[in-house]
């Protein structure tokens, strides 16, 4: 990755990229159900139809009606509910882990290409060897040592995900810390600290934003995987992947439960997939190569 | 070139070796000692000083990394809690399983995923190239355990197509081969996508270079210039691809053997985390990291050895 990225957007440039943003049908499409999942997670409290954790034994297993447009699970639960309240998980844990990633990896990444020859090989000799874990592998050794949690599964993401995003940072530091700009102004005496916030991070920080919005899928996915394997939120909280765990139980009686988890999660990993993509093509296309 | 192998295979020695010390000395950074979370919270303090003992761990802690290091290196990965017997023994007995279900799911994503990509590059930009476009960038984003769920749920229990759990009968092949099947399924359709993808990326690419061009001028047919000039040459990334995919094919086929109930490393992984048998999920884990590094470090190789630009990157 040689270019700098894109200078900071004025607000004509953001007009324009909404624009073409409207113009591509895929990318729109990915923008209609963000937008619908993130309202649904933001208002999931006022618009569930029961409470998600309330057991009502009575109805438990219930196949979709009117009352329950989802239908019920073991327990009595309302699925509609409980889908709904997963979707505010599910964002939660996305917003946490990739922001948390993206930080440090920001800043490990312009330490490696700005600081010292030996702490960039460091740095990249670790980045290297966290990646060689399989994820899921690496979370599974962490979740059987601490127990699992909402907060270990951020806290694997994070730390599994620094690399990508520190060795992006790194490429780009590397490749504009010998601009003729940059070396004028060192030469008049600007701290290390004033160059890296004035000018390499207003150039690393776009690319960076656009493969944290094309993470996103793969995080969501993971907390359902993990959720589903009994691994990740602890019950009752509701998860797509607790849900879609409950259906495989009683695969014969409340397939329902199958259909409900996994549809919501189809829609939001392809919706911000496409997004994503759009946003790549219109401001990035070089990216597209990179990575 | 010598060079650059030695140079790689020590890069993943070294990477291997940190990522053992990594792992193992995480069970040290946690918080409470791993002989009273194995034993729970019911065991008495003579029982947890004598299993701590077995497992080494009142020693200092560089000994028994260099122990556990050294341990490693002649293959032994310590012992099951519960039935005594060696870890490695019980790892290597389920590796087979995961093997075959990983083998079978590239297998069939290749054999699907490059047809479809040559397609798509030699009919580029046409209806058909997008829409494939489409569904590949569709099956890439599907987690495969949701496309696991829905194959078992219409496949095995509403159509009775296939079986629904375990990996069939020993030595009984058929049964076996209908048994993969649906996990095979699972776990290579995003693949397809993939290699789609990569393929019709990588053909376009081809398309264009001079060679071709020239293949064209003497007048060779259309199907040998495709087969002979350029998909020989488009295929080679494709290769070297899924050697770094093996990473997530090993990390998919944990959630695939929860689903069908298959014996396999994942499966080996999740019922000791439920059993709290420490030394088999760390075993497991680590031959799969380890098989892992082994097979990015072979396709680096691969491709050093077919793109000569590449040996320099390696400082």
């Amino acid at each position: 990755m040689t270019a700098a990225a894109i200078p900071p957007a004025p607000d004509g440039a953001i007009r324009g990229a909404l624009r073409r943003l409207a113009r591509d049908p895929l990318g729109s499409a990915g923008l209609a159900i963000v937008v619908v999942v993130v309202l649904s997670a933001l208002l999931a409290d006022l618009i569930v139809p029961y409470d998600p954790i309330a057991m009502n034994i009575r109805d438990r297993m219930q196949e979709p009606s009117l009352n329950h447009i989802l239908g019920t699970d073991q327990l009595g639960r309302d699925t509609l509910s409980r889908v709904i309240m997963g979707g505010r998980i599910a964002l939660e844990v996305a917003l946490f882990s990739i922001g948390g990633a993206l930080s440090v990896g920001l800043a490990l990444g312009m330490v490696a290409g700005f600081g010292p020859r030996w702490l960039d090989n460091a740095l990249i000799l670790l980045f290297d060897t966290v990646r060689s874990f399989p994820t899921v592998m690496f979370a599974l050794a962490i979740v059987a040592l601490v127990g699992p949690s909402l907060r270990t599964i951020i806290a694997v993401i994070i730390v599994t995900s620094i690399p990508i995003y520190g060795r992006v940072v790194r490429t780009q530091t590397l490749a504009i810390r010998n601009n003729e700009y940059i070396l004028a102004e060192r030469a008049m005496g600007a701290s290390m600290a004033r160059v890296l916030a004035v000018h390499i991070l207003p150039n690393v920080i776009g690319p960076l934003l656009i493969l944290a919005s094309m993470d996103i899928p793969g995080v969501i996915a993971f907390e359902a995987g993990l959720s589903f394997l009994g691994l990740g939120v602890k019950p009752p909280t509701p998860s797509w992947g607790t849900i879609l765990a409950d259906g495989l139980a009683l695969v014969r009686n409340t397939p329902w439960l199958i259909v409900a988890g996994g549809i919501p999660l189809i829609l939001t990993t392809l919706g911000f997939t496409f997004l994503g993509e759009s946003l790549r093509d219109i401001f990035d296309p070089k990216l597209r190569k990179d990575l | 070139m010598f060079l650059y192998i030695v140079k790689r295979v020590g890069l993943g020695a070294v990477i291997i070796v940190i990522a053992i010390v990594l792992l193992y000395g995480m069970i040290h950074l946690i918080p409470g000692d791993p002989a009273s979370i194995i034993l729970g919270p019911r065991a008495t303090p003579e029982l947890r000083a004598a299993l701590a003992a077995k497992m080494g761990l009142d020693k200092p802690f560089p000994v028994q990394i260099a122990t556990f290091l050294v341990d490693v290196a002649r293959g032994d990965l310590g012992t099951d809690v519960f039935s005594n017997r060696p870890v490695a023994e019980i790892v290597f007995s389920q590796l087979p399983h995961t093997l075959a279900l990983i083998i079978a799911a590239i297998t069939w994503a290749m054999a699907i995923g490059i047809p479809l990509g040559c397609y798509s590059a030699l009919h580029r930009n046409t209806m058909i190239d997008k829409i494939t476009g489409v569904i590949s960038v569709g099956c890439i984003t599907l987690p495969s355990f949701l496309v696991a769920l829905y194959a078992l749920l219409v496949f095995a229990v509403w159509l009775k197509w296939f079986p629904a759990i375990g990996a069939g009968r020993t030595g009984d092949l058929a049964s076996q081969a209908r048994h993969l099947v649906l996990p095979a399924f699972a776990i290579g359709l995003g693949w397809v996508g993939y290699i789609a993808r990569l393929v019709r990326a990588s053909m376009l690419e081809v398309l264009a270079e001079n060679h071709v061009r020239t293949a064209r001028a003497f007048g060779l047919p259309e199907r040998v210039v495709i087969f002979r000039y350029v998909l020989r040459l488009a295929i080679l990334p494709t290769v070297t691809v899924i050697g770094i995919g093996i990473g997530f094919l090993l990390s998919a086929a944990v959630f695939i053997e929860v689903v069908f109930a298959r014996p396999g490393i994942g499966k080996l992984i999740i019922d000791s985390i439920t059993t709290r048998n420490y030394p088999v999920v760390m075993g497991a884990v680590l031959a799969s990291t380890v098989l892992f590094v082994v097979s990015t470090t072979l396709s680096d190789i691969v491709n050093a050895i077919l793109d000569p630009r590449i040996r320099s990157s390696l400082r």
